[in-house]
């Protein structure tokens, strides 16, 4: 304990701190891009998934295998499948860039399900109602549709980023100086463990933690409109 | 020229077909109520009218034009000028009772929106739910739902309205508000074609009644002629048994 306190300002010097902060960000970056497409992209398969033109069918039938295939495989094979895939076609992308697009893929497969459960949840009367009353596509979806399906895709959706958080460590292995790296580089360089790890594990609690009360209050306005 | 002509109607579901060549005509401002056992394919005709079913051979027409059910433009038009009510109300429930009957004004068809809500407020006064603008479909009664329902319905000026079985889904005690509005509406100039359970007012309000069943109108008559005097068999045992009730 004594040896703790004693490396503290060292430890804390402005250096270290901008460190863990530009690590802190990567962390962000990766959950927040990767999540925010992810959610966009599962979008349109969940939606490509239940429309019923039939000469979208192969398209379809793409969309599921691609969905149950990024389900199935771990997140860390993902990232260095990305990154084999990617280098020889793109030099130019940055490790972060492609933990990133790592984070999309999987992200995108699991957010769509969660998105088609939510679509799935809406009575078939809702969508009847808007088409007799002429709604196109685009205002059954966006107003009658997703309004409804949000209550029941956001609390499983909020849980899988916060999830995605912590994974997001997994990026450590392609080299990118996220959070967990940005803590192990300190420990290597001779501060201790405690000190090192114990900070990262406080800032990933800060990152989530508001995380879940964003997402709980979120889902409280969506799940109760008839009582405001 | 008649308002609406439907003529060799074919519809169903997949391979099963419920409609079987239903002919008929409807002159605007017309009440007609069509009545007959359940699966008889009352209101697949209306879903097919309003085009929830692609119909599978036949033709209808409304004010002359043919209804191409399988193009866009005619879907459009023809539910600007028709539209339903349905038996399990449909209002959005993400929606207050103001914001269901102003979204299709508003949104869809692009009308100024102080205008559409003092029309709303007004549609919303008159079924009697003027002091529910603000509550949500659910925190309300069936009845109280099928009455927002008919405001919605009344809010797109439709020239020819369906209501599909509209007092089914009601406690009995709230029937009779339901109906006390449809009945101020017969007689203003909007053509229905209504699918009803309730004889005695179907029989008041209507100033034609067909008889369907299998998927055929097997008679079309005034009330009197339908309930008192009917031709068909099939007609004499329906009517028959219902009103043995």
């Amino acid at each position: 304990m004594d040896s703790v306190l004693a490396q503290a300002p060292a430890f804390f010097s402005a250096g270290n701190i901008a460190f863990v902060l530009a690590a802190l960000w990567r962390t962000i970056a990766m959950t927040a891009i990767g999540c925010s497409l992810g959610f966009v992209f599962g979008l349109g398969i969940a939606i490509l998934r239940r429309s019923t033109i039939g000469w979208l069918a192969p398209a379809r039938w793409l969309a599921a295998l691609y969905v149950e295939t990024f389900r199935r495989v771990p997140f860390l094979v993902i990232l260095i499948m990305a990154l084999f895939a990617l280098q020889p076609v793109a030099p130019q992308l940055s490790l972060l860039a492609i933990a990133t697009i790592a984070v999309t893929l999987v992200a995108t497969a699991f957010l769509s399900e969660t998105i088609r459960g939510g679509l799935d949840s809406v009575p078939r009367q809702q969508w009847e109602g808007a088409a007799a009353l002429n709604f196109g596509a685009w205002h059954t979806l966006v107003r009658v549709m997703l309004p409804q399906a949000m209550r029941v895709i956001l609390p499983p959706a909020s849980a899988f980023v916060v999830m995605f958080v912590k994974d997001t460590s997994l990026a450590s292995h392609l080299g990118v100086v996220e959070l967990t790296f940005s803590g192990k580089i300190l420990v290597n360089r001779g501060f201790s463990p405690v000190l090192g790890f114990g900070v990262i594990l406080v800032l990933y609690f800060a990152l989530s933690w508001p995380l879940s009360i964003a997402a709980a209050r979120l889902e409280k306005r969506l799940a109760a409109p008839r009582h405001r | 020229m008649r308002h609406l002509d439907i003529a060799d109607l074919h519809a169903g579901y997949g391979s099963q077909q419920i409609l079987h060549g239903v002919s008929l005509s409807v002159d605007r401002g017309e009440v007609l109520s069509l009545i007959g056992p359940s699966g008889s394919g009352k209101s697949t005709l209306l879903r097919t009218l309003i085009g929830l079913t692609q119909p599978s051979a036949g033709t209808v027409s409304v004010g002359g034009e043919a209804v191409d059910y399988a193009r866009k433009a005619d879907l459009a038009r023809l539910r600007d000028r028709m539209t339903i009510v349905f038996q399990q109300y449909n209002l959005f429930q993400n929606m207050t009772v103001l914001g269901n009957v102003t979204v299709t004004p508003v949104k869809i068809r692009k009308r100024p929106a102080a205008e559409v809500e003092a029309r709303a407020r007004a549609l919303l006064d008159r079924v009697g739910m003027g002091d529910k603008c603000d509550a949500y479909p659910e925190n309300l009664s069936g009845g109280q739902q099928q009455r927002v329902a008919i405001a919605r319905a009344l809010a797109l000026d439709p020239e020819i309205l369906l209501l599909d079985e509209v007092t089914s889904a009601l406690d009995p005690e709230r029937v009779g508000e339901v109906l006390a509005v449809i009945r101020e509406l017969a007689g203003e100039g909007i053509t229905m074609l209504i699918v009803s359970h309730e004889m005695a007012f179907v029989r008041e309000v209507s100033t034609r009644v067909a008889m369907m069943d299998a998927g055929r109108v097997v008679e079309v008559g005034t009330p009197a002629q339908i309930f008192e005097n009917p031709t068909e068999a099939r007609t004499r045992d329906f009517t028959a048994r219902i009103f043995r009730h």
